[in-house]
């Protein structure tokens, strides 16, 4: 056949030149038009036909039971006003009608109880009975960077929940892995100044860890930054997830000297060990300090939050500054009851993001839509515009100072926390290979 | 860390901390001891009287009276749950016992949910028990101290029922040898009920008297049911003296270790009772052959 084109007119060099073209195009990563033909993860399988399914894994009951119920709260109203083309669901994705990419989103929910092996195996799930095109969970970051290896290697989108260790886009990062909220280095670089500030130099701090993940690395990325300023860790408590009881870790913290009590234990863990730090007087010796704030906290610790700096994703009180979280917050209101946690806008925001994803990208395929993430453009947020960095995956956005409001300041029985500064995510983060981040495959 | 004024505080806290673990642990031996079913409730049990509690002091602002509708509101499930469902399972295999006593567990904490949902609740101690006690080497929450007293109470009390009057001779006799006490013509069925309602009671009450200590959740009888079952493995399964002797062990395990390395408190407790079921495979003060 070779004999045959040269004879017909084709060179030996045009022909060298077209195969070396043929083999070279076979080896680009997954050019759109060619990956479009491709089966990858659930793809195409899972929006075959009129409806795409979203496999949601929250904890329901557990220490952390309260904010997976808020964070599923957000997502159900994201994929309702994605399905009925709402008008914020608009601002955010312009070109969302009804459903992504005209289908239809279904989702199915589990409990994960905080748990990374009933996450996955929840997840897992999803995948191969309802073909999830993408998956999302958290409200613990065991269970945030067990579903980032379980994406990766099942070649689904996996947009985190609520997850604030470094690790899950640092050392355990992958391609297939994105993350809307702040997290321990961006906690620390924001209110690190601000307490420095207010505090002053030089002074002894006691840690309460939940000793996993979350808490080691929002620990070290406070004590790091925090000794730049001459503060030192007196005592370092680490408590197990669920602990029952923190009398002896605050009994170490009463007797270590320490003049602030930075809280790092979340959920229901953070509620007890706070009304324990007042039982046992720790609170009118030493400051407190939340770096990684809890939703309804100030609720549930009746009072305990009031003059207290706290670093959050989101205030409903930003409506003020920010028109889309006033919008989101009359919606939220409105069905729910409540004026939404940073949970529920964690949520809402991170799932209008995947959709305007792929309707840029025109596909629900992967590889396309991860791509469309790691331009990095700018997106609408509750917080003003954000963009995913394509190195690690992590959105760059700001991160919200507050305190705990006094009684007497408070304007409704909700208005729990004043606003004190919107720090601008740029220069919060960390160089994109500091914490060892390795992507990862496309395909 | 370490020091001996710290030392001091966390022997003296592991102290109050076994006393609770004690109370809640009592209830779950003597039934298990009486009629041999390994009640996977307990746990629910101990988070219903504390929401009872809650419930009634909302209404009346009193402490005491929250502990009397706790303790009896649980006292009274729990001779429902034995007349209606348990003693169905006398006489099957041990997995169906745990079984149905692990569904009714999480029938209760579902259900509480959807009451109250998953935000805690709090109860706060009575005006007399409120703010710190200096006790010349520590401060110490007043109402922790009370507890450790209630606690006391509660515990003599169970010991007087048991071991001073005639209920506690046949609760004691059918805990070494039910067939006998059968046969001896005592309706043992009555007192299975009786006894279930009295560790029923025990869970509610410390589920209250805990209340204040703790913020109420659904999911806190969870947390606590692992310890219990320590401390009766411990202490002996079925064994009354038992259940305190573990839980005081397990309250100064728990403080201690953590005063050395807090990470380790729950490792040492675990490491412990495998250490004793090696040495004691039926407890310290367990007796061989006893179910």
């Amino acid at each position: 056949m070779t004999d045959d084109l040269i004879r017909r007119g084709l060179s030996r060099r045009g022909l060298l030149q077209t195969t070396a073209g043929l083999i070279g195009g076979s080896m680009l990563p997954a050019m759109p038009a060619f990956a479009e033909d491709k089966p990858i993860g659930t793809y195409p399988a899972g929006v075959s036909g009129s409806t795409a399914f979203i496999g949601i894994s929250v904890p329901r009951t557990g220490t952390y039971a309260v904010q997976g119920e808020d964070e599923l709260k957000g997502y159900q109203l994201a994929i309702e006003h994605i399905n009925s083309g709402h008008e914020l669901i608009k601002k955010i994705s312009p070109k969302t009608s009804k459903g992504v990419l005209g289908k239809e989103l279904k989702f199915g929910v589990a409990d994960s109880a905080a748990k990374p092996n009933e996450a996955v195996q929840a997840q897992q799930r999803f995948i191969s009975e309802n073909k999830a095109i993408m998956i999302t969970g958290g409200t613990s970051s065991a269970v945030a960077v067990a579903l980032n290896k379980l994406a990766q290697r099942e070649k689904v989108i996996f947009v985190c929940g609520i997850s604030g260790s470094n690790d899950t886009t640092g050392k355990d990062c992958v391609r297939y892995g994105f993350r809307q909220c702040f997290y321990g280095q961006t906690a620390a670089a924001a209110i690190g100044p601000v307490l420095v500030k207010q505090f002053g130099k030089g002074k002894k701090v006691a840690y309460l860890t939940p000793d996993y993940t979350y808490g080691h690395t929002v620990t070290k990325s406070m004590q790091d930054f925090l000794a730049t300023a001459g503060w030192t860790t007196a005592t370092n408590q680490v408590a197990p997830l669920g602990a029952p009881d923190y009398s002896s870790y605050l009994l170490n913290v009463a007797n270590s000297g320490a003049e602030i009590l930075i809280n790092v234990n979340w959920g229901h863990d953070a509620v007890l060990s706070t009304q324990q730090a007042k039982q046992f007087g720790v609170l009118d010796k030493m400051k407190l300090v939340v770096p990684y704030q809890v939703p309804f906290i100030a609720r549930e610790t009746g009072g305990l939050m009031q003059g207290v700096y706290a670093a959050t994703d989101y205030w409903w009180t930003l409506e003020d500054k920010f028109p889309l979280a006033k919008l989101f917050n009359e919606t939220f209101e409105k069905k729910y009851g409540y004026k939404p946690e940073w949970g529920a806008e964690n949520a809402y925001i991170s799932f209008a993001h995947w959709a305007r994803m792929c309707e840029e990208a025109g596909s629900f395929n992967p590889p396309d839509v991860i791509k469309t993430y790691e331009k990095g453009e700018p997106l609408p947020s509750f917080v003003g515009d954000v963009h995913y960095r394509a190195e690690d995956h992590q959105c760059v956005r700001p991160v919200v100072i507050v305190r705990g409001k006094m009684t007497q300041h408070m304007k409704n029985k909700e208005d729990y926390w004043e606003v004190v500064e919107v720090v601008p995510g740029e220069g919060l983060m960390q160089k994109p290979d500091a914490f060892g981040c390795h992507l990862g495959d496309y395909t | 860390m370490i020091s001996w004024s710290n030392l001091v505080s966390q022997l003296f806290n592991g102290l109050a901390l076994g006393a609770l673990l004690a109370l809640i642990s009592s209830g779950l031996t003597i039934i298990y001891g009486t009629l041999g079913v390994l009640n996977l409730a307990h746990g629910a049990m101990f988070m219903v009287g504390g929401y009872a509690g809650f419930v009634t002091y909302q209404y009346t602002e009193s402490f005491i009276l929250a502990v009397i509708a706790g303790s009896l509101f649980v006292m009274l499930l729990g001779v429902a749950m034995e007349r209606v469902i348990i003693r169905h399972f006398y006489h099957r295999p041990h997995e169906d016992q745990l079984l149905v006593t692990f569904g009714l567990g999480i029938c209760f904490v579902e259900l509480v949910r959807l009451i109250f949902s998953s935000q805690s609740q709090l109860v706060p101690p009575p005006a007399l028990f409120r703010g710190i006690t200096n006790l010349g080497f520590m401060f110490y929450p007043t109402y922790r101290l009370a507890v450790v007293g209630i606690v006391a109470v509660a515990l003599g009390a169970l010991f007087i029922v048991l071991y001073r009057t005639r209920l506690g001779m046949i609760v004691r006799a059918g805990i070494e040898d039910s067939v006998m006490v059968d046969s001896l013509g005592i309706n043992v069925y009555r007192v299975f009920m009786i006894v279930f309602g009295i560790g029923a009671m025990a869970a509610g009450f410390a589920g209250i008297v805990n209340a204040p200590v703790v913020s109420l959740t659904p999911g806190i009888g969870d947390d606590i049911l692992v310890q219990t079952f320590v401390v009766v493995v411990i202490g002996g399964v079925g064994s009354f003296p038992g259940a305190i002797l573990g839980g005081l062990i397990a309250g100064e395990i728990i403080s201690v270790t953590s005063m050395f390395n807090p990470g380790y408190a729950y490792v040492m407790l675990f490491a412990v009772m495998t250490l004793v079921l090696v040495v004691r495979p039926h407890g310290l003060l367990g007796v061989q052959g006893r179910e």
